[in-house]
């Protein structure tokens, strides 16, 4: 008989996932136990690996574009923005007003689609059943105006290098308008389920806490930044698009918590609103831009980055003169974030790792591209 | 590549600092960067995270030239909320050659030199975990090094698994 048994250790590993419906797709964590507490963690990540950037140098430029859209699929029109931008820099031109009004609206909308994914979900796996039902609601009517837009409901491809494919269909202003004006009220409604329900409160606050000068080591941006109280936001920050014109707040929180950071993405979802308002007033008319047929960008590297609603996402793009990238490199913001996750865990409760993950809110499809 | 020289406080204390170990400081569509020898890497990361706020490593990522004798060029991309800029570091490196890790100046480094490794195969010296982590364990080569082509990938795997080919 053995000496020892594994009920002596007083370490237990666990392993969650990769099948796991609290780790948003196919993330595979073990995690070293003492009781109920978390000793320590390792991620296993690369199931969802397609090689998005060697499938970059195989393609043309134009070719490529919807590849990125499969990144982080719960927010393509940010993917492609940030692509197209990064092949515009390249080439030294900008989109015409008129689309980047549109860029905007659209970007801006797919912020609200991705974060009320976020809060669906990130309310399910704590135990809130309701929220996801009213999120996936709105959510729809986002979606519709992107069908409408693009025929495409989610792998969107909304965006071409140089501008837009498609003119804005009729009545695109109106149900733009219309989802604003019936999206606010319901953000106050998610709040008044969440914000002060006993349960979520204690399940929140002071859980998985990062503060900023962690976030800044480890690389971490997006709303879990501005939760740590750090104020910084790339639309400000470096403006893209046009987005100095608009008047718009960053939400920051105080503490790094989960709590802080469920409040910051819920007002970036009123400030999303805001600046979508401003945008539709004044569409320009005008061109919507030509994409180039042929593109050849001259030889040269660029890195351009877009505050998409996980973070930044960064294109590291290398031209060598010919239709195919010579190198694509995504900088996607949940895999950077995700690094965070073994920080913020540690010494926590077993319980609290669902909050967590879900509170990064990772999509695997990016983090292993 | 069309550069302009990049004049400025950073490029003259670097230069000063470092000398002949910064081979170029230059500018491309507005976006500067430094050329380095491949040994002043990890001084210069650390000089500019403590004393000119480059706090933030955005990425760190490769590009691979198989023509060239350092067939790597290893980018860092740095930057600081304190003056809102971005900065790139470049090195050159031949393969088999092990530059440090930069773990020690930014955690963050962790996982973006195990992506290197696991796409280029360049081993980061000192890395604590200098494993695979997008690709299996087992995985033979690197995928984005340029010899590395779909197809052949494609073919094999149709004729291992399949026993036929695949008439790509």
């Amino acid at each position: 008989m053995p000496e020892t048994t594994f009920l002596d250790s007083s370490e237990l590993v666990l392993n969650m996932g990769p099948q796991h419906p609290s780790t948003h797709g196919v993330l595979r964590v073990i995690l070293k136990l003492d009781g109920e507490k978390v000793m320590g963690t390792e991620c296993v990540i690369g199931y969802l690996h397609r090689g998005v950037e060697k499938i970059g140098e195989n393609r043309t430029y134009q070719q490529f574009a919807p590849y990125v859209d499969r990144m982080d699929y719960v927010a393509a029109v940010s993917n492609g923005l940030g692509y197209c931008l990064a092949i515009e820099k390249l080439l030294n031109i900008e989109a015409p007003p008129r689309a980047q009004v549109t860029r905007v609206i659209l970007t801006e909308l797919n912020r609200i689609a991705s974060h009320l994914l976020w809060l669906g979900t990130h309310a399910l796996d704590i135990g809130a059943i309701t929220p996801v039902f009213y999120c996936f609601r709105e959510r729809e009517e986002v979606l519709k105006i992107f069908e409408n837009y693009c025929g495409a409901r989610l792998t969107t491809h909304a965006f071409r290098i140089g501008g837009l494919q498609y003119e804005l269909y009729d009545g695109f202003e109106e149900q733009v308008k219309a989802f604003c004006d019936m999206f606010l009220p319901k953000v106050d409604e998610y709040e008044e389920l969440l914000t002060n329900n006993r349960i979520w409160v204690a399940r929140l606050k002071n859980v998985g806490v990062l503060m900023g000068d962690e976030c800044k080591e480890f690389g971490v941006t997006g709303p879990v930044l501005r939760a740590a109280g750090v104020k910084w936001d790339l639309r400000k920050a470096q403006p893209y698009s046009g987005y100095e014109q608009y008047d718009f707040e960053i939400p920051t929180g105080q503490n790094g918590d989960t709590y802080d950071r469920y409040i910051v993405r819920m007002e970036e979802m009123r400030q999303s609103v805001r600046i979508i308002r401003q945008a539709v007033d004044k569409i320009p008319t005008g061109p919507i831009g030509k994409t180039p047929k042929v593109i050849k960008p001259p030889m040269g590297e660029v890195y351009v980055s877009i505050e998409a609603p996980k973070g930044e996402l960064g294109y590291f793009v290398v031209s060598d003169n010919s239709t195919q990238p010579y190198r694509v490199r995504v900088r996607p913001p949940s895999f950077v974030n995700l690094q965070a996750l073994d920080r913020m865990v540690r010494g926590g409760l077993v319980a609290d790792v669902v909050a967590i993950i879900g509170t990064l809110d990772i999509v695997l499809g990016e983090v292993d591209r | 590549m069309a550069t302009a020289p990049w004049d400025g406080e950073i490029p003259t204390q670097l230069r000063e600092r470092f000398g002949d170990l910064i081979t170029e400081c230059a500018t491309y569509l507005g976006q500067n960067f430094v050329v380095a020898r491949p040994d002043a890497v990890i001084p210069i990361l650390e000089f500019l995270k403590l004393e000119a706020d480059f706090d933030y490593l955005v990425d760190i990522t490769a590009v691979d030239y198989p023509n060239r004798p350092e067939r790597f060029e290893l980018f860092y991309i740095l930057y600081s909320f304190e003056r809102n800029e971005r900065v790139r570091l470049k090195a050159m490196i031949a393969d088999g050659a092990q530059p440090q890790t930069a773990v020690n100046v930014h955690a963050g480094a962790n996982w973006l030199e195990r992506e290197v490794f696991d796409m280029f195969g360049i081993q980061f010296a000192g890395h604590p975990d200098m494993r695979r982590i997008l690709l299996p364990e087992e995985w033979e080569g690197f995928p984005l090094r340029k010899e590395m082509s779909i197809v052949q990938q494609d073919d094999r795997w149709v004729k291992e698994n399949l026993g036929i080919e695949s008439g790509q």
